[in-house]
């Protein structure tokens, strides 16, 4: 073969992390151009909430004692904020893991084009998941940023609940995305899974109440929640009253969530691009 | 270790019960053009893909640029250009971002993917639009930017899974000189397409493929030789008035074909056959002489009319 002028191979493939960085490098050019309209509504959103819960509804309920006990005597802003940081970043990635990755496969097909190249499909799945990371890490340091005049952050806490609150995100978004790429035709089940997972998630999982103030059986229901999760160890962190072993615990059951979207995606992936 | 770029022997594919290539082989060398014709289903592009290294064999063997898909699938990918059946290009990128983001996945530094985009889209006449949104473009202008993407790696095998189907003519010729000018180069193709004139433009070398299996292999040349009279006299009957005309007509041309519109008469004679066909009481609506061409071939081997 070498009459053609072909090299050994190896040599101009790249390797699994290089590809996996080139898919995000891709997302990275469409995000950096149309970053504007996603940011905005990416942190507006959350911030409306802790205008009217927070500065609002925390007014009235901060004179109470019975809700000083509930939140743990801490007032109403500083204990909604990092929950809605959560709630914030589990929106965005329900909103990010499906549309465009269903696009990607079925209208603009983007997904066969990337796949074409010597990227695989196990690296464009892992490529596009940071690459939402990342896009909910920019939102949600845009929202920490705004808030921080406003008093609603207690202290340098508030980057941990950053963090677990990406994780959170993550462990929806990677499941999401299996079934967002299995997906193959027909009407789409994400408007119904933004209004009867999503919303019943974020009124239910402790972001304005605590758990406690549920009936037993629904606390228990809660408990399969990524949000409850996510919430506790953000709430946590940005109060400083995060525990070893429940945090272990939340830590836990976020990255398996997680471990189990990568590979469902891996699978849903590999059967869809390359049958 | 023989000279051919691409390597079949008894290459089979199914999807679950469905067999879609039934075990086939073929050889595509160096610096030709090579087409797989055939009706939609035949397993064009069923083959195409496992080319491609983006659908693994089911069974039989394959080699492409001398490496088996299966182990080393992305390094074969890197030396590959593709030009997919549905344009795959990202609409919301601007047409040099899609090469640059494009060439990035093949691991091209950023400074040459920049000069590279000059280059080819100027080789696609698309300099002009360079920084407008793909969604802005026609159909043709997309499927040059296809054409473009697949460049973007300066690939020794290009694979073009029906690349001009949907164009308007001008379209057409534009894309055949294009790829013609890439031969020139010493480039290899192997394209799949429905359309004759296509083929016999642009292939040195066919397979004609049907129910998944290769059923004729030769030049457009050959196979028009083979499978086809010098001459094909084309009658066009009043709707209802051709029952029986073609037992009437058959010791008139070696062969008759019957399609829905028109009776095709196969002889090396067209005016002779025309005239025997009057004498025998045939009135057509109208009559063409012609040269055969591949679409007869491909009428004789697929038993059918090209179905788009």
């Amino acid at each position: 073969m070498t009459a053609h002028g072909i090299a050994e191979p190896g040599s101009r493939a790249l390797s699994g992390w290089q590809a996996m960085l080139r898919v995000v490098e891709g997302l990275w050019i469409w995000y950096r151009r149309n970053w504007r309209a996603t940011a905005v509504s990416n942190v507006a959103q959350p911030l409306l909430y802790l205008a009217a819960f927070g500065v609002g509804f925390g007014g009235l309920i901060d004179a109470s004692p019975h809700a000083a006990q509930a939140t743990g005597g801490v007032p109403y802003l500083l204990y909604l904020a990092p929950a809605l940081l959560t709630v914030s970043a589990v929106q965005n990635a329900t909103f990010e893991s499906t549309y465009p990755i269903f696009s990607a496969f079925r209208s603009q097909r983007t997904y066969w084009g990337i796949t074409a190249t010597p990227i695989t499909p196990a690296q464009l799945v892992t490529g596009q998941l940071v690459g939402i990371a990342l896009r909910l890490t920019v939102s949600a340091t845009a929202y920490v940023l705004v808030i921080a005049p406003f008093g609603a952050i207690r202290g340098p806490g508030v980057l941990a609940a950053l963090v677990f609150a990406v994780l959170c995100g993550m462990a929806f978004s990677a499941p999401l995305m299996a079934l967002a790429a299995a997906w193959k035709k027909g009407r789409t089940p994400f408007a119904a899974i933004s209004r009867f997972v999503v919303l019943p998630m974020v009124l239910f999982s402790g972001t304005f109440f605590p758990v406690s103030q549920l009936p037993r059986a629904v606390q228990a229901l809660v408990r399969i929640s990524p949000l409850w999760h996510g919430t506790e160890l953000a709430r946590g962190a940005a109060l400083g009253t995060l525990r070893l072993w429940p945090a272990a615990g939340h830590l836990a059951y976020l990255t398996a969530l997680l471990a189990v979207g990568v590979l469902l995606s891996r699978w849903r992936f590999r059967v869809r691009l390359t049958p | 270790m023989s000279d051919s770029l691409v390597q079949a022997r008894g290459l089979r594919k199914w999807f679950g019960a469905l067999e879609a290539v039934h075990g086939i082989d073929f050889d595509v060398q160096a610096g030709e053009v090579f087409g797989f014709l055939g009706p939609n289903g035949a397993g064009k592009s069923s083959t195409m893909r496992m080319i491609g290294c983006v659908s693994p064999r089911s069974a039989g063997e394959l080699q492409v640029l001398g490496m088996d898909p299966d182990t080393d699938g992305p390094w074969i990918r890197s030396r590959l250009g593709v030009v997919p059946q549905q344009d795959n290009l990202d609409l919301e990128l601007s047409v040099q971002d899609n090469l640059h983001v494009y060439g990035r996945y093949f691991g091209i530094s950023r400074a040459a993917v920049r000069a590279k985009a000059v280059e080819l889209l100027d080789f696609v006449q698309l300099t002009d639009r360079a920084a407008d949104p793909v969604e802005q473009l026609s159909g043709g202008m997309k499927r040059r930017l296809t054409i473009a993407r697949s460049l973007v790696n300066e690939p020794e095998l290009m694979l073009l899974d029906e690349p001009t189907t949907g164009l308007d003519p001008q379209a057409r010729h534009l894309l055949w000189d294009r790829l013609f000018q890439l031969k020139q180069q010493g480039v290899t193709l192997i394209i799949t397409t429905h359309y004759m004139d296509e083929a016999e433009q642009l292939c040195d070398r066919l397979v004609v493929m049907d129910g998944g299996l290769i059923v004729a292999e030769g030049s457009p040349r050959e196979l028009i030789a083979r499978y086809a009279t010098r001459e094909v006299l084309e009658l066009r009957l009043r709707p209802g008035a051709r029952n029986g005309w073609d037992e009437t007509l058959k010791d008139v041309a070696d062969r008759v074909e019957e399609l829905p519109d028109r009776l095709l008469l196969y002889a090396s004679d067209g005016e002779a056959a025309l005239a025997a066909a009057h004498q025998r009481g045939v009135q057509p609506v109208s009559s063409l002489i012609r040269r055969s061409t591949l679409e007869d071939v491909f009428l004789r081997l697929t038993g059918r009319s090209l179905v788009d």
